[in-house]
């Protein structure tokens, strides 16, 4: 280990080289599933936080953190998993939407607040990331990933995914 | 994932102990039923993956399969963690035999056609989002962050069981009759959802379990409507209600559902992978 410690911004910065497995083009800084990172004599801890309660990617991200510390010559990494608070899509900020967008990904929209008001709410047409129309249908809320949603676009025709909003 | 054998614990070995003497550890009784329920109706969600039948269908309800085996996976490892005994949530998921379950009954029942299949799913998520909304508040602050987070999660189940209900009750005349079989069926299994016992009265005193009772004619309020809309008939009379899942005494398919489920733990135990 280096003697000086990495500072919590230099911690970031490693993190920020680790991509989701499934959305490989943010990282999981940018995703909001790294919550916190510190190092002490100890070793580095990591705080992660899953999307979803049975995201499958979950391990991977554990193992790919741990090897993008360890290129660092930082091998004693402890992950920490917190539930609270509840993991949110508000967490995405604008430059990793706008990178959701040109992958083909519908950026999240806004989280609808006050819980369940109607079972037949019907939400705003999602534009499509390939020709931008907001003539598009929701074929279902569950898509290739707990987080995505599947939609078509009736301008362009194309099928796309959406990352639904937590 | 790392497999453990773990030890029977006190207030689980005996299903006789459990029913006729108070459970030792409520807490871990309480939050045990809570992973149970969606261990348990996770599996048999997942049972549809490739058997959907539309894709969009496979996948949702693999997907909504997987929330619930996550929502297991976290409740089981926080009962393991109050429990204090050594047991994670491999142990307790894999190494427990039926009696040593605490799901409700309604969540065990084969999967049945796709009709079967949603009305339950609308029974259990719309009892589920409720249950989650209110112990988002309890005191008790690792337990309040899982009811968080599931809610968020159980707000998209709902939602898709609802607008299937909907659907195949006004749909054709055979959509209609298999949901409406389904609705008469299953409608005596939901009491259960809403009964509290010693377990849930000791948590409750703590402010940590709401009051199971308290959200029965809130359920209501969400069902009734949505099987209004789908032209389906709310069931007259309650039926007898079936129950006994919370203590231990469970409908002859979940043995079979855990046969299949524990095998591969129990054949490799100590297994990793």
């Amino acid at each position: 280990m280096n003697p000086a410690l990495p500072t919590r911004d230099e911690l970031f910065a490693i993190l920020d080289g680790v991509k989701d497995p499934e959305v490989p083009v943010i990282s999981v800084v940018e995703l909001g599933i790294v919550r916190d990172a510190r190092a002490d004599a100890a070793g580095v801890t990591v705080t992660i936080t899953p999307t979803y309660s049975g995201c499958p990617a979950m391990h991977t991200i554990e193992q790919d953190i741990r090897a993008a510390l360890a290129e660092r010559g930082l091998s004693r990494v402890t992950i920490e998993t917190v539930h609270a608070p509840a993991w949110t899509t508000e967490w995405i900020g604008p430059a990793a939407r706008e990178k959701l967008r040109a992958f083909g990904i519908a950026p999240p929209g806004a989280v609808e607040q006050g819980g369940l008001v109607t079972l037949t709410r019907r939400r705003a047409p999602v534009a499509c990331p390939y020709c931008g129309s907001r003539d598009t249908e929701l074929r279902s809320e569950f898509g290739s990933t707990a987080c995505k949603a599947i939609h078509v676009c009736r301008a362009c025709r194309q099928p796309f995914d959406e990352f639904k909003p937590l | 994932m790392t497999q453990k054998p773990g030890a029977p614990s006190a207030s689980l070995a005996s299903p006789a102990a459990a029913r006729s003497a108070p459970a030792a550890n409520p807490l871990f009784e309480y939050v045990v039923r809570l992973g149970d329920d969606r261990l348990v109706l996770g599996h048999r969600l997942a049972e549809w993956c490739g058997h959907g039948p539309i894709l969009e269908e496979d996948i949702a309800l693999a997907n909504i399969a997987l929330d619930l085996t996550g929502q297991a996976a976290a409740l089981l490892a926080l009962a393991g963690e109050i429990e204090g005994a050594g047991r994670d949530e491999d142990a307790l998921a894999y190494f427990r035999d039926e009696t040593q379950f605490r799901n409700a009954l309604i969540t065990e029942l084969p999967k049945g056609d796709f009709g079967f299949t949603i009305v339950r799913q609308f029974f259990f998520d719309a009892y589920s989002y409720l249950l989650w909304e209110a112990l988002a508040g309890a005191k008790h602050a690792k337990l309040a962050a899982l009811a968080a987070k599931s809610l968020k999660e159980d707000t998209y189940h709902l939602r898709h069981s609802g607008e299937w209900v909907r659907k195949l009750g006004d749909g054709t005349a055979e959509s209609h009759a298999r949901a409406q079989a389904a609705v008469d069926a299953l409608w005596r299994f939901t009491a259960e959802l809403f009964e509290s016992d010693a377990v849930d009265l000791a948590v409750a005193k703590d402010g940590i379990a709401v009051d199971h009772g308290a959200l029965a004619e809130r359920w209501r309020a969400i069902v009734e409507p949505v099987l209004r809309e789908a032209t389906l008939t709310v069931p007259a009379a309650p039926g007898a209600a079936a129950t006994g899942g919370r203590r231990g005494r469970h409908t002859e398919h979940l043995g079979h559902l855990l046969a299949e489920m524990q095998i591969v733990a129990r054949s490799h135990p100590g297994a990793a992978w």
